[in-house]
This record gives structure tokens, sequence and C-alpha cells, in this order.
């Protein structure tokens, strides 16, 4: 153990190394490690942030197939209701037209027994009048009795 | 390992040992006295300067191709080291300012002397031997071919480094508390702010840096240094069975693989834990230079 100038020379390169260290080796190292320790955390923020978006989009999604459920089936409801009604106007229009026609029916029958019998009124009438012609033919002149022939067919 | 260091006339383990711990100098022969400052240890400094360059190319590499995405394996070594020291820094040292410094240092001082202390896990003889054959083809006498292969083995440059961890200290103190406030501080503690006290307050002060510095230096020398003689012992057990013969030889050739394996093991622990106690006490002392008493 002898001390001479290699001291001197030791302490030197010491010093050149360490400065070297200093401003070549340390800055980039420590740089990189801060920015992946940024990257890191980001990412880990990313990725919560993903997973309550997630949860966020169930619950939506659920929410969207319940109302979505609850719409169909009021639209179904609704549809069944408008059908009942449909089929029970329809019901209510065939009657009226169904009365409807059977009063023309009616009205029409009623007419024809009327016409039927003013035909038939016309036609005793002239029978009577004509029975009645063949048996005054022999008695009675028709001219003579045409007032009184009239009057009898108005009794008819 | 050892045995082609014993030549033909074979030194004696004392030789051995002391060839094996006198550095390749500027003189190139041992250091007479033990202090003296017209010396310079090449081997120490070339293999510190190798490993530091090595140590800063890895860091830069690793620097270069960083990025905030996936990191590769190398990429993620790096940076654990960096994690490592960056976390013990912010601990130790608070202004954000001085950490820009300090913690490079640390982490630079780290493996460069992890690096150093790993250079006494290459066999004891290997570098040396190769050395030897260099310099006798040079034309010089391999007797006097000396190399010692771990700087950190080397008082000079723990010394360096632990003064140059000193001269941060004393830089932060002055730039923290101002050169009013540290001077006022060396002379008012730790014991109080007394005039009578105060030329105890300073000698305290100083014991303490020069205590700090030394102890800080001394620590990762000596157990590098100890570390290598045990080496050197292994290895000169298993050399001793060419001259001991008979059954005694083998078992200590066996005897060397045996305690060479256990010892190296040990010390991947040791190399790692005295460049990690040089890193953490750099912050310390820093991290103190940043408190005011």
């Amino acid at each position: 153990m002898n001390l001479n100038s290699t001291l001197y020379a030791q302490l030197v390169v010491f010093f050149i190394l360490a400065w070297f260290t200093m401003k070549f080796v340390w800055p980039p190292i420590v740089k990189a490690l801060d920015e992946r320790a940024k990257k890191v955390a980001d990412g880990l923020a990313a990725a919560e942030r993903g997973r309550h978006d997630l949860e966020l989009a169930t619950r939506r999604s659920v929410e969207a197939l319940r109302e979505g459920k609850e719409k169909s089936a009021e639209v179904l409801a609704q549809a069944e209701r408008r059908a009942a009604q449909i089929v029970e106007e329809a019901k209510t229009q065939a009657k009226v037209e169904a009365d409807r026609i059977v009063a023309g029916g009616k009205a029409e029958a009623e007419q024809e027994i009327l016409r039927a019998r003013e035909a038939l009124r016309d036609q005793v009438a002239a029978l009577a009048v004509a029975g009645a012609e063949k048996i005054l033919r022999r008695e009675i002149n028709a001219k003579v009795h045409a007032d009184l022939l009239s009057a009898i067919k108005q009794d008819l | 390992m050892s045995t082609e260091a014993i030549t033909e006339h074979g030194p004696t383990a004392g030789e051995y040992i002391v060839h094996h711990l006198t550095h390749l100098n500027s003189t190139g022969h041992a250091q007479e006295s033990i202090v003296q400052f017209s010396i310079l240890n090449f081997d120490t400094l070339f293999y510190s300067l190798l490993l530091g360059l090595l140590t800063v190319f890895i860091l830069h590499r690793a620097a270069r191709k960083a990025t905030p995405g996936v990191p590769g394996r190398f990429q993620a070594a790096v940076e654990i080291l960096v994690e490592l020291v960056s976390n013990q820094a912010k601990d130790l040292i608070h202004p954000e300012e001085s950490r820009r410094f300090v913690a490079p240092l640390a982490l630079t001082v780290f493996i460069w002397i992890f690096l150093m202390n790993a250079m006494d896990l290459l066999p004891v003889d290997l570098l040396p031997r190769l050395w030897e054959g260099v310099f006798g083809a040079a034309g010089g006498d391999p007797r006097h071919a000396y190399m010692r292969v771990v700087p950190t083995a080397d008082l000079n440059a723990t010394l360096g480094m632990s003064i140059g961890v000193l001269l941060v200290c004393l830089w932060y103190n002055v730039k923290i508390k101002g050169i009013g406030g540290w001077v006022h501080e060396l002379f008012s503690a730790p014991f109080g702010k007394h005039p009578l006290l105060a030329p105890i307050n300073f000698l305290m002060q100083l014991i303490e840096f020069a205590a700090k510095t030394l102890s800080h230096g001394m620590r990762l020398f000596g157990n590098m240094y100890a570390g290598e003689i045990v080496f050197m012992l292994i290895a000169l057990m298993g050399a001793a069975w060419t001259t001991g013969g008979g059954v005694s030889g083998p078992l200590l050739w066996i005897g060397q693989v045996v305690a060479g394996s256990i010892w190296a093991v040990f010390h991947i622990l040791i190399i790692t834990l005295q460049a990690f106690i040089f890193m953490m006490l750099t912050l310390v002392y820093v991290g103190q230079a940043h408190e005011s008493h």
C-alpha cells in the first residue's frame, strides 16, 4: 500500500466518468423510465375508463331492451284493441245495412201489395161491371145506371 | 493456476507474493517509500481506465437505445441499476438539483467499482503471466515483469475515489450553506456555539472529514487487497504439490480447486457488496453535506 500520483489520476478519471454519465447516460434513461411510467399510468387509466364505459353501455342496452319490450307489448295490445274495435264496427255496420235492406224490401213489398190491390180492385170492379153489365144488359141501360155503378166502384 | 509462476529455480512463497503485490509503475521496480508522488502505477491506471471506459460504454449503449416502450433485457438490467441508485439517492439527498449530478456519479462509481473488483475473479496468474511473456519477449527480465490487475486493491485508486467524494461533499457544503454558513458550522458543530468550544468543534470536524474519507477508501482497498492475497495463498497451496511430492501433492492440488472455488463464489458477494457500500456511502456523505447542524 504505497501512495503515489496514481491517486490524482484516479481522481481525475473519477470525475470525468461521473460527468460523462451525468451528461449522456442518466438523462435519457431516466427520461425513458419516466415516460414509461406515464404510459403505464395512462394505460391503466384508459383501461379503467373503458371498463366504466362498458358498464354504462351494458346498463344502457339493458334499459333499451326493456323499453323495446314494453313498447312492443303496448303496440300489441293497441293492435288487439283496434282489431276488436274494427270487428265491432263492421258488425254494427252490417246490422244497419241489413236492417236497411230488410226495410227497403218490406217497403217495396208493401208497395207491390198496394199496387196489386189497386190492380185487383180495378179488375174486380171491371169484373163486377162486366157481370153487372151482363145482368143489366138484360134489365138495365148501362148509361142510365152509370153513376150508380161508379158509386159501387168507389165502395170496393 | 499458479504452477506456471514457479520457474525452474522457483521463487519461494514469499517471493511469489511480493512479486504479485508489486505494481507496474513508472520506475520499473517496487516503490521504496510509502508516499512517493513522482511515481505512477501504470497497471492500476490501465485497468481502471479500461474498466471505466467499459462502464460508460455499457451505460451509454443502454442510454442511446432507451425507449419508453417495452425494454429489452439489457435495457431492463441497466434500468434496474438506475432505479436502484435513483431511489437511494432520493432517500438520502433531497434537493433535486444535487441529485442530477450525484446520482449519476453514484451509478458510475457502483458499476465501475464492481467491474474493477471483478478483476479479482480472474485467475491470479493469468494476466501477470501473459505480461511476463510480453515483457520477456520485449527483452525485459520476466522476473521484473510486475502487474496487478485489481485496481481497487491499490490504495491509490480507492483513496483517489474517496477523495473525489470528499471534494463533492465540500462543494455541496459550500453550495448549500454558503461559505459563511459552512465556516460557522465548522466551528459551532457538533458541540454547540461557544468561543471555548470552537477549536474543539473545528478539530472534530476535521477528524470527521478525514475519517470518513480514509475509511471510505480504506474499506474498499482492504477488502480487495485481502481477497487478492487469499487468492494468492490458495494458488500457493496448489503450487506446493510440485515441491511437496508424496500423497500430499495431489491433495494440495484438490485443495486449491476446492478452496479456490469456495473463495471465488464468496468473493462474488464481496465484490458486489463492496461496490454497493462504496456507492451508498458516497450518497450518504453527500447527503450529510446537505444537512445543517
